[in-house]
């Protein structure tokens, strides 16, 4: 009792997130109509890069950058608002990617890879992780790749899936096995041989991912992030993860539901406005309620991140609240689009796809709620 | 008031830490209802009615409301103080609850001065219990179509017709009626008034419902040829509608102005896990089940989304979209999750779970499964959790009305 109190976080809203909520949502609104959404779907990078341009001059990328290193000096909690708006308007760019390759840099980089790469992510430049393999473990300890010591080198073996943003990275940061035990370790762009990028086929078609197969890979050894402070990198990787995709997926679900009331309140059948029937309505307000829920989640997960204990509660908690907000509401409005929900030009199943992709880059909510289960019970 | 000093808060609330502490009542040896709605027998109600007379004379009731009707004249937030303590320290229910959390804010923000001054200091000393008369027998959530007929006749209404889930309506010496005063309105809502009206009148009686539970708490209410004043109309006549709707949200935590301390005891998962931690099912830990494990962590999240939204709610810039949306769902996400969590907790009880309330191996003496049934009281009440949809979706989202 006295344990789960204590586990339990508040919830607060800061100037700056204030403002960074005003910003981003007039820009994502003006630089991600739908239309924009759509014509991206077929293009390979997925993003428009005089947009991200744009982003990396707004500063945004150096929100939770240390001052030192060329950032703004604030925290993830700052990054929330922005991350939560992209996700309204399904505006794809390498931002969360880039965010969380910077935040381990933060936690475990050296003072000279700071120097250089949080610098440059700073001033605009893309990166991102490369976690997931092929056991799907979401335990970012339990690699498969491995890296070798050779001479003042490191080779390393092994393939990494679900990599976002690989292409416009202009590096990586991949976790590794060394010495039996896990680590970091950062990847140039023109360290990857030609063909070791492989663009999957996935279900968000508004998102990018690649496979990339490390064999024959290697790295000057002044690569390797700090050791010591790599499993608490990982684990603050984990959240920082979920609390992002949280933002992004809650957002989306404040978009399909609104989505879905347009559509409500312009169709008829019978001659009644459609979403005049309880049959319809009571589930959207459901949906609609999920939202509201998943968005005090969310904003106490940003509140309370820093902080021990609670924050990775108020974390799992947020995931798990804006999966189920987005899932049930995207799901509710392909049915309830009917026939024309159906077709591909409906957009609610970009919605629900993105929750599906979603869900499987740090967990799902089924993985969240067994931590969460170890974390309270 | 509205200026005070931080010192002055503290204070207060110290003094209400104090005083809770030194007067929250042991165990009387009997049991105590969870809820206004659950006050069964004189007992029950004796206790609960003494206990409000002595939390309002400590000044830890109405501190917010004015002075001069018998209220302490302090800003909201010392009220807020001392409600936080009476919780801390697990206060009984204050049994006045439609006086102190509809009628009263009610009479302060629209009634007369004479209305102020006759009835808010016997709302907050529980020397005037109030009951409610919105429902009847064949007009539940259909309020707008209500038939119980108010006939002028000099300076008095004469009352004919009957209200139906008349909380502590035995108990009660006012109700806060509506009543059709004009049978040949140009629409169903127009004909409708508002009445502050005596119960303790010639042709006013009540008889008690019994519960799903068994238990009593609701009476039915039958008006024959009962004069009651026409100086206790709220608004208009014809404005009854709008008084009614402006009194639910109050009921339903839309709209602020209540006198303080709580008359229903909130829903607490965090009780749920000490049922756990000691419940068996097939004969094994309940909480050793990864399927339990699971439920119990859904609880915990529905918990914090309760207590979450309550704190957003008063971070203006966290709720620009839709800033009534919060208030407006409060009663169904609570209420539901209410309902949901009791009948878990019945579910642990594994083979226990057929005992009721009275048999020596119920486990803690059966109230998980009352507090069950009894959880519909307010599913139920004070518009449905259905008509809940409609209003969220039709108010909030603009969804069409549903017909």
């Amino acid at each position: 009792m006295e344990n789960l109190n204590s586990n339990l976080a508040g919830i607060g809203f800061s100037d700056e997130q204030r403002d960074l909520l005003d910003v981003a949502t007039s820009f994502c609104r003006e630089k991600s109509p739908m239309e924009k959404v759509r014509a991206l779907l077929d293009d390979e990078a997925g993003h428009d890069a005089s947009i991200w341009q744009e982003i990396g001059e707004l500063g945004w990328l150096a929100i939770a950058i240390p001052e030192e290193f060329g950032g703004v000096g604030l925290g993830l909690a700052e990054v929330v608002p922005v991350a939560e708006q992209m996700g309204l308007h399904l505006f794809a760019t390498p931002f969360i990617s880039s965010t969380l390759a910077a935040q381990v840099l933060v936690k475990a980089g050296t003072d000279e890879q700071k120097q250089i790469f949080l610098t440059k992510i700073a001033g605009g430049e893309a990166a991102t992780v490369a976690l997931i393999e092929d056991s799907g473990n979401w335990d970012l300890g339990a690699t498969k790749v491995s890296a070798a010591r050779e001479g003042d080198r490191l080779a390393l073996t092994g393939t990494k899936l679900l990599v976002c943003d690989a292409a416009a990275a202009k590096f990586l940061i991949v976790s590794v096995i060394l010495d039996g035990a896990p680590a970091l370790v950062i990847l140039e762009q023109s360290d990857l041989p030609e063909g070791a990028l492989r663009r999957e086929t996935i279900v968000d078609e508004t998102k990018r991912s690649y496979a990339v197969t490390l064999d024959g890979v290697s790295v000057p050894i002044d690569r390797l992030l700090d050791v010591d402070k790599t499993k608490d990198a990982l684990a603050h990787l984990q959240l920082s993860g979920n609390l992002l995709i949280a933002a992004e997926n809650c957002g989306g679900a404040m978009s399909v539901i609104q989505y879905t009331v347009d559509y409500l309140n312009t169709r008829k059948q019978f001659g009644k406005l459609i979403g005049s029937y309880q049959a319809v309505k009571h589930p959207t307000v459901s949906a609609y309620v999920n939202y509201e829920k998943s968005r005090s989640h969310l904003y106490s997960a940003a509140y309370s991140f820093a902080e021990q204990g609670r924050g990775e509660v108020a974390t799992r908690m947020a995931a798990v609240q804006a999966e189920r907000a987005i899932s049930f509401a995207a799901d509710r409005s392909i049915q309830f689009h009917g026939g024309f929900g159906f077709t591909y030009d409906c957009d609610a199943q970009l919605f629900r796809r993105r929750a599906i992709f979603n869900a499987a880059l740090f967990g799902d909510e089924i993985y969240q709620k067994r931590k969460l289960a170890e974390l309270l019970l | 008031m509205s200026e005070y000093s931080q010192a002055e808060l503290d204070e207060y609330a110290n003094d209400a830490d104090a005083w809770f502490k030194e007067n929250t009542p042991s165990d009387p040896g009997f049991m105590l209802p969870l809820t206004f709605m659950e006050v069964g027998t004189d007992q029950q109600f004796d206790f609960l009615r003494d206990w409000q007379r002595k939390v309002y004379e400590a000044g830890f009731l109405g501190a917010a409301w004015p002075k001069e009707y018998g209220g302490g004249g302090l800003h909201d937030d010392f009220q807020t103080a001392a409600t936080k303590a009476m919780r801390k320290h697990n206060g009984p229910i204050l049994p006045n609850a439609i006086g102190l959390n509809w009628t009263g804010p009610l009479l302060n923000d629209i009634g007369t001065h004479d209305h102020k001054a006759k009835y808010l200091k016997g709302i907050l000393n529980a020397e005037d219990i109030w009951c409610q008369g919105f429902s009847e027998p064949e007009n539940g959530s259909d309020l707008g179509n209500a038939q119980l007929r108010a006939d002028r006749d000099g300076d008095a209404y004469v009352l004919n017709g009957s209200k139906i889930w008349t909380t502590l309506g035995n108990y009660a010496k006012y109700m806060i009626l509506l009543a059709r005063t004009d049978q040949n309105a140009p629409n169903k809502y127009a004909g409708l008034s508002f009445i502050l009206t005596p119960m303790k009148v010639d042709g006013v009686e009540t008889q008690k419902i019994r519960k799903l539970t068994g238990e009593y708490g609701f009476t039915q209410t039958f008006f024959t040829d009962a004069r009651v004043p026409t100086d206790g109309l709220m608004g208009e006549e014809g404005q009854g509608w709008k008084v009614a709707m402006q009194t639910l949200e109050y009921e339903r935590g839309a709209r602020g102005g209540q006198a303080g301390g709580y008359s229903m005891t909130e829903p607490d998962a965090f009780e749920i896990l000490k049922l756990v931690r000691k419940a068996q099912r097939d004969g094994n830990p309940v909480l050793d089940d990864p399927v339990v494990r699971d439920q119990l962590v859904d609880f915990l999240i529905e918990a914090q989304s309760i207590d979450l939204n309550n704190k957003r709610g008063r971070i203006p810039d966290l709720v620009q979209d839709h800033p009534m949306a919060l208030p407006l769902m409060s009663k169904l996400v609570w209420t539901e999750f209410a309902r949901e969590v009791n009948q878990f907790a019945v579910s642990m009880q594994g083979s226990k779970s057929a005992y009721y309330v009275g048999d020596p191996n119920a486990t803690d003496d059966g109230i998980w499964t009352r507090a069950y049934l009894n959880a519909f009281s307010a599913t139920i009440g004070g518009g449905t959790t259905q008509i809940q949809h409609n209003i969220v979706g039709e108010h909030v989202l603009g969804l069409p009305k549903s017909h």
